[in-house]
């Protein structure tokens, strides 16, 4: 057994802000007044909330002990399948921190603003450009957001032409978001199963389209790191009966500069820029979600429109077609500027990252595929899929080997996703891990796997060394305190 | 590329490993005619040096100086210690909690959020975030539709701010729902006696304060709703107003949503903001978005988990009502870490101080030849009619000195030709104020 990354260190408890609280402390600097006061009627205002009262130094301190208690990228591999949780340039933060973007106001005039639009110019260009697609808004918010301003254009786009479709086909290796996102748009969902060795069939999609169907939402790689290969014959099944081809782009990290989706028949993509584009999580968002459409879906984009003229950059309210407004204002912006950063960083050599992202998901599977159970023995992308079918006898499962992986450093996988294999243990290691992180992950696996012979209790019991041990998440939702 | 480890050795060992011949051979599966002949057509890459030139280029092309806007974006002095906390990688570089042993400095800080989030609020239930204002409104549209089955309006003021009116409209369309709107009365309320002739609606929806900056009485808002057996829901656009008004939790209101931007988050054009989505303990199971907990670990040690989770799309499926999962979580930390600098104390003392600033900019502006259309109580932003000349003047402060001197509402509402929506936050100065006035009397 190796030597694991993990140790314990000397952390702190930490109380809850209004337990460390005392009356008459502020750590605001609260600017001295120079015009006169003219109190509201009292019968419409308070003393103010009952919020806790801190100093500087307390607030400071609480939440550097708070920080101690996260893993994040900064701190190891993180190799959550389907979140590329690659390393976030420290520059990108340096660039969105500029204060003439961070106070820039949203609603200020055109020619005060030129620098944010021909940002948010370029990297429509950029993305269109990685996508293969002909138009983009950066107006969603998230992925999920992004889908559902896609599957809002699809509708817009049936509407324009006259009829409505009732009908969504979403094979079962797609995110859970997709079956979500049509229902808002009124869609049934038309679940159908991907073939024996992961793939989706022509013959599967053709059975179920017709001429009531909006068209596929389809993840490509999909959600078990595979390409669907067939995707030209889909495509052209859905569009001979009218249909359109929903691309969810959050495997993209797989294939920049290796395949551009717009020109494999798909209709609308959404990028996650923060999976692909390296811009933070921050532990759980915000992110954003630009989508990408063909030339014919263009007019249904969000509105404002943003264009170049010879006079410099304005906004295009004109749109007389577009499915209307997603965000209040402009969409992420802070966000897109980390995402262009990285873009101008990387250059053509995102193809580079997408050709490590896949080898590094490659070796490990070839690595790890005689100590877990492989769920579909073909040639993966950027992540790739096993079960826990081999630890089954040993009654240690998926969560037991992801929370004992905490004890050797690792941030687990993602588990028991995708929902079609059984006990799934999905890892992306991403472009950013070298090849001797990933051999302690590797080795980390099978030490585990090891334990889970001799020792299973030593996983069943797992995690040893954070700060609290496995937490009963089923009590907390039959009895929920959501605040204090 | 200083990103990327790999050495010539590691990739030609790995490889040796995987049984592929090179970096072009992994990607056999993807069928020849799927693959992009040649380069993307990209600019070359920078270095970081000629990064920071690049982008110092385009944050200088950035005009604005004074600014005398509000609309839903706010300028408030952020604490230098909250970027410095916030960018601690641990909270910045974490996926979504859901492994919490190693999880719990953003579980505690959201779970820490939500409670403040429900004290300023007067709700029972805050959830851990959502994307701006206008989308947590659409969803609690959604939510309101989903309560009454039998109806498919909802009534929404005119002074619900128009973008968010719009974000409604595109959520609510496609599903064959509708937005009616509520008009507003001469005094710059909303004018709920339309309500009565109204059909059946599953919202009362207001904003306070509105988009004209205006106090809405809430106690009106609570009978009208009660009147229609509908859901009261209130949104907000500038939060920092509840550090000195009653909340509409205690006027009974069922939903509330917001944009909690003014807590610390900075303008940068429009967004990342904060959705802040609450409701009443009956509606806990029907709000969209992650919730944080309070839980028990093995050994009956006190920590915090997200829960709940059966409502959230990942499980319900075609079933959930929201396909919300990234929200605007590192947002809502900023924002738990600016309302604990500002404690009690600090928000209310900031509050007072921003409505002080605005009626001294009105009162200014008045002196200067504009005049108020309304005489209702507000916050910090308020509605006022120019004098002869100002549009062109306007313009030209606008290019000249980069000065914003309100926003034209005419384009919003066709019948306030000449009139402006002014804000004045605690980054406006008096002599700030002065100059204006100066600068636009006629």
């Amino acid at each position: 057994m190796t030597t694991p990354t993990a140790t314990t260190g000397l952390i702190f408890n930490e109380p809850l802000l209004w337990e460390k609280s005392r009356d008459g402390r502020c750590g605001l600097s609260i600017p001295t007044s120079d015009v006169p006061s003219s109190p509201l009627d009292a019968t419409l205002t308070t003393g103010g909330p009952n919020l806790p009262q801190l100093s500087e130094v307390d607030v400071t301190r609480h939440y550097t002990r708070l920080s101690q208690w996260n893993f994040g990228v900064d701190s190891g591999m993180y190799p959550l399948g389907s979140c590329t949780m690659k390393y976030n340039p420290k520059t990108n933060e340096v660039q969105a921190a500029r204060p003439g973007f961070t106070t820039a106001h949203p609603m200020a005039a055109e020619q005060l603003t030129q620098g944010a639009m021909e940002l948010m110019y370029n990297l429509e260009q950029d993305l269109g450009e990685i996508t293969g697609m002909d138009a983009v808004t950066l107006q969603p918010a998230a992925g999920a957001h992004g889908e559902l301003t896609g599957m809002l254009v699809i509708h817009a786009f049936h509407a324009k032409n006259g009829k409505q479709r009732s009908k969504i086909i979403i094979p079962d290796t797609a995110h859970g978001t997709n079956p979500a996102s049509a229902s808002l748009c009124g869609y049934e969902s038309i679940n159908i199963k991907s073939g024996e060795n992961g793939i989706l069939t022509p013959e599967a999609v053709a059975a179920v389209m017709d001429e009531d169907t909006a068209g596929i939402m389809i993840t490509n790689p999909n959600t078990l790191g595979l390409f669907e290969e067939n995707i030209q014959e889909i495509a052209d099944i859905v569009h001979a009966k009218g249909g359109l081809v929903y691309g969810d782009g959050a495997n993209m990290n797989a294939i920049m500069g290796i395949v551009q989706p717009g020109k494999i028949g798909i209709d609308v993509i959404h990028l996650n820029l923060h999976k692909t584009f390296s811009t933070p999580h921050g532990g759980g968002g915000p992110g954003s979600g630009p989508i990408g459409v063909v030339s014919k879906l263009a007019p249904f984009l969000p509105s404002p429109r943003i264009s170049k003229t010879d006079k410099g950059y304005s906004w295009q309210f004109d749109c007389p077609d577009t499915i209307g407004r997603m965000l209040t204002f402009h969409g992420h912006f802070g966000i897109l500027v980390r995402a262009y950063a990285y873009i101008r960083t990387m250059g053509k050599g995102l193809k580079l990252a997408s050709q490590l992202a896949v080898l590094n998901a490659n070796y490990i599977k070839a690595e790890l595929r005689d100590t877990l159970a492989l769920a579909y023995d073909r040639p993966c992308m950027h992540e790739c899929v096993f079960s826990d079918k081999n630890q089954q006898p040993y009654h240690v499962t998926t969560l037991d080997m992801a929370k004992r992986l905490m004890d050797y450093g690792f941030h687990p996988p993602t588990v028991y996703f995708p929902l079609v294999v059984q006990g799934a243990i999905m890892i992306e290691p991403t472009e950013t891990e070298s090849k001797e992180t990933i051999d302690e992950f590797i080795q980390a696996f099978k030490d585990i796997a090891k334990e889970a012979e001799e020792t299973p209790e030593l996983l069943q019991t797992a995690p040893n060394l954070p700060k609290v041990k496995r937490m009963d998440e089923v009590a907390a939702a039959r009895k929920p305190c959501l605040c204090g | 590329m200083r990103y990327l480890p790999h050495t010539q050795e590691d990739i030609t060992e790995m490889l040796k490993v995987t049984g592929h011949s090179s970096l072009e051979d992994l990607f056999s599966s993807i069928p020849e005619s799927c693959r992009l002949k040649g380069d993307l057509d990209l600019p070359d890459a920078l270095t970081e040096w000629e990064l920071n030139d690049h982008m110092e280029g385009l944050a200088a092309n950035m005009a604005a100086t004074k600014v005398f806007i509000g609309a839903g974006s706010y300028r408030h002095h952020i604490p230098s210690a909250l970027n410095y906390l916030l960018s601690r990688s641990e909270f910045a570089t974490a996926y979504t909690p859901y492994q919490p042993e190693i999880s719990q400095g953003t579980l505690q800080g959201i779970y820490e959020f939500q409670s403040m989030i429900t004290e300023i609020l007067g709700m029972d239930v805050a959830t851990a975030s959502h994307y701006d204002c206008g989308t947590a409104l659409a969803e609690a549209m959604l939510i309101a539709l989903k309560k009454k089955k039998k109806t498919k309006k909802v009534a929404v003021s005119a002074l619900v701010h128009p973008h968010h009116r719009q974000i409604i409209n595109t959520y609510l369309s496609p599903s064959g729902y509708e937005l009616i709107e509520i008009p507003y009365n001469p005094d710059g309320t909303t004018d709920l006696s339309v309500l009565d002739a109204m059909e059946d609606v599953a919202a009362v929806a207001v904003q306070s304060p509105n988009f004209f900056g205006v106090i809405e009485d809430l106690t009106k808002v609570r009978a009208a709703a009660d009147a229609k057996k509908a859901l009261m829901v209130v949104s907000f656009t500038e939060a920092l107003s509840y550090g000195l008004l009653k909340n509409p939790g205690s006027f009974g209101a069922n939903l509330v949503c917001g944009e909690g931007q003014s807590f610390g988050i900075s303008q940068s054009f429009g967004g990342p903001g904060l959705g802040i989505l609450t409701g009443t303990k009956k509606l806990m199971r029907d709000l969209p978005g992650r919730l944080v907990g309070r839980a028990k670990d093995k050994d009956g040690k006190d920590g915090f988990v997200l829960t709940l989770s059966t409502r959230e799309q990942h499980i319900r499926r075609e079933k959930a009502s929201s396909n919300i999962c990234s929200n605007n979580g590192l947002n809502a930390m900023a924002a738990g870490m600016y309302l604990a600098f500002a404690g009690k104390k600090g928000l209310h003392e900031l509050a007072v101080l921003n409505h002080d600033k605005a009626v001294f900019l009105k009162q200014t502006l008045e002196g200067a030849g504009f005049t108020a259309p309304f005489d209702t109580p507000f916050f910090n932003e308020f509605v006022l009619k120019a004098p002869p000349g100002f549009q062109a003047r306007r313009k030209q402060l606008e290019t000249e000195k980069g000065i914003l001197a309100g926003l034209p509402l005419e384009c919003y509402y066709p019948d306030l030709k000449d009139h402006y929506l002014f804000c004045a936050t605690e980054v406006l100065s008096r002599q700030d104020i002065e100059n204006l006035a100066k600068e636009v009397r006629p």
